[in-house]
């Protein structure tokens, strides 16, 4: 079996009292879709956090690429290749839709401590993002700043912002919220594609994406992952029925 | 930016020498001296625009900076008046190349630890901490009896500027509004650079910026030190000026007032600082002719920018700005 890209061994964080990650250990392997989901305040969010390097764990360990990223920063693993979009879109509000993604082109390639071009006539930054947003289908609006985009469209250059850092994994938490049916269906479709360039976390609660999508799932409850397998393991499983599918499985 | 920025942009940059000209052909020296003043704080106030307006970094600190290149200006200049050499064996001088270049140094030699630790913290910690970082070099200057202590420090004769008659004032002002150009040139091409980028970003959104790889620590540790060297240099030009330095430039009242000018003529626009020291200087002078109280009056407008219109006197002139 492929070594995986992304480890994740017995990782442990609590709020207080609340225990909301609890000795959980899951991978990530290579051209593979592993969704995560669980009911809310499982602790999804927070594992993501964990892996991408915005909250320290407890215990536990992350490694990345073979490499124990435990102690890096958000930076430093974004450097090496850990691409994650925010359960609550995160972006910066006063650049425009293709200014956002041409910054993380600018990530990608390195220094930032470049003082007297000016980035708006730099082709080695726009032209990538616009290849990018036409990818996504957000050509018309590259010029929005990102605080006038709809939902949708934030959600959408969430997506785009990930892409254009040619990560080596992505983690995605929750990329279908509040995109509606129609928006769900495009954007699955597009996931799908998306795992040939690098595998992909996903947090998600939208069923029938996770379904159609996922290689492998993992049901996480109260910080513990109850149950982990493929799709038809999952929907079978009496436990994970109980505690999340209900009628949905 | 917008052409209506631009406009608004070159007719502020045209007025200010246009006033001073005015001036020198009517014999009014005062007004002249009145226009250097507002292109020196303007020069600070580009300084500070770079982490305050850029990066949102509200520093209460500036003051230092300013007041670091205007003691370099007077102990380089003292020095040199008394033929003492200075420490290390260095001599002092009244070359105002040198003396800029000095104070441009010892201001990024002092704002890069002050950054390395302020910069650690955000929000109302960042304000404290920079303002006693600052605190503590006021009160080191009002103590060293050597340099004047609390009475400060004369500056017997303006410095020298090679090929220009520094001791003419129209010639002075020609000079210092040659470095507000050069330092506002500066600013224009580090906002559209990739740096510039990625500390505008660091202001809107220091998780995202973190996410894409780019930590907005030393981000702004860059910027507040370029930020602390374009004050010294302002600093040092304003101690020519007044051929006087004093601890007052230290003071927190300095910092206050170089965020006042900021915010005033519109933090983050190219041409705010300039909007904000005339308005700054012009309200100094009008209304501080007819009233004692007329830091009140400034209360009072600075009180309608905050409210009513955020993006300062620029903001009014040019409307939002545009980020491409
Ligand atoms: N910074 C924090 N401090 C204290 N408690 C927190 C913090 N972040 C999360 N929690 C708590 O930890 C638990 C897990 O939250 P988390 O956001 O990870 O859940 P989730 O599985 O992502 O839920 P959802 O599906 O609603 O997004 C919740 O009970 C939440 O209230
Ligand atoms: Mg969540």
């Amino acid at each position: 079996m492929a070594e995986p890209v992304l480890a994740v061994d017995r990782l442990e964080k609590a709020f207080g009292a609340l225990k909301a990650t609890n000795g959980v250990s899951l991978d990530l392997r290579p051209g593979e879709i592993h969704a995560l989901i669980g009911p809310n305040g499982a602790g999804k969010s927070t594992l993501i956090n964990q892996i991408a390097g915005a909250l320290a764990p407890d215990a536990g360990t992350i490694r990345f690429l073979g490499r124990d990223v435990t102690a890096l920063s958000t930076a430093a693993r974004a450097r090496l290749g850990l691409a994650r979009t925010f359960q609550v879109s995160s972006l910066l509000p006063d650049f425009s839709a293709l200014r956002n993604i041409m910054l993380a082109a600018q990530a990608r390639q390195g220094s930032s401590l470049r003082f007297l071009r000016p980035v708006l006539s730099d082709r080695t930054l726009t032209e990538p993002a616009m290849a990018i947003l036409a990818r996504v289908g957000l050509t018309a609006r590259a010029d929005v700043p990102a605080a006038e985009l709809s939902h949708g469209e934030r959600r959408q250059l969430e997506i785009a912002v990930a892409l254009a850092m040619q990560p080596k994994a992505f983690l995605l938490d929750e990329p279908m919220a509040g995109m509606g049916p129609e928006g769900s269906k495009t954007l699955t479709a597009f996931l799908d594609g998306l795992r040939q360039e690098a595998p992909i976390l996903l947090v998600e609660h939208d069923m029938d994406a996770v379904f159609a999508l996922a290689d492998r799932v993992s049901v996480l409850v109260y910080g513990q992952v109850i149950a982990s397998g493929s799709v038809a393991e999952i929907r079978s499983d009496p436990e994970v029925r109980r505690a999340y599918l209900g009628d949905a499985a | 930016m917008s052409p209506r920025e631009k406009a608004a942009t070159l007719a502020l940059l045209a007025l200010l020498p246009a006033a001073a000209l005015a001036a020198l052909l009517l014999g009014e020296t005062f007004y002249i001296t009145l226009a250097t003043r507002i292109a020196v704080l303007a020069l600070a106030a580009v300084g500070l625009n770079i982490a305050l307006g850029l990066g949102g970094l509200v520093s209460f600190g500036h003051a230092a900076f300013f007041g670091l290149g205007g003691y370099a200006a007077g102990v380089l200049a003292t020095n040199a008046f008394n033929a003492e050499p200075l420490a290390f064996g260095l001599a002092g001088t009244t070359s105002m190349p040198a003396i800029s270049l000095v104070a441009v140094l010892l201001c990024g030699l002092v704002a890069l630890p002050i950054g390395l630790v302020s910069l650690r913290t955000s929000g109302v910690y960042f304000i404290m901490i920079t303002l006693a970082f600052a605190q503590m070099i006021y009160y080191f200057a009002i103590s060293w009896p050597a340099y004047g202590g609390e009475d400060g420090l004369s500056i017997y004769v303006r410095n020298a500027f090679p090929g220009v008659e520094t001791a003419k004032p129209f010639s002075f002002f020609v000079l210092v509004f040659a470095l507000l150009l050069a330092a506002l040139a500066l600013f224009h091409r580090l906002q559209a650079s990739r740096f510039g980028a990625a500390l505008e970003a660091s202001r809107q959104n220091p998780v995202r910026l973190a996410a894409l790889g780019i930590s907005p620590f030393s981000i702004r540790l860059v910027a507040f030190v370029l930020s602390a060297m374009v004050t010294g240099l302002a600093g040092a030009l304003f101690a020519d000026l007044n051929r006087f330095v004093s601890p007052s430039m230290l003071s927190w009242h300095m910092s206050g007032e170089l965020i006042v000018l900021v915010i005033l003529g519109g933090k983050g626009r190219l041409a705010g600082p300039l909007a904000g020291a005339a308005l700054y200087v012009a309200f100094e002078h009008v209304l501080g002719g007819l009233t004692e109280r007329w830091q009140f009056f400034l209360g009072l407008v600075l009180l309608a920018v905050v409210f009513l219109a955020r993006g300062g006197l620029i903001g009014l002139l040019a409307g939002r700005p545009r980020h491409g």
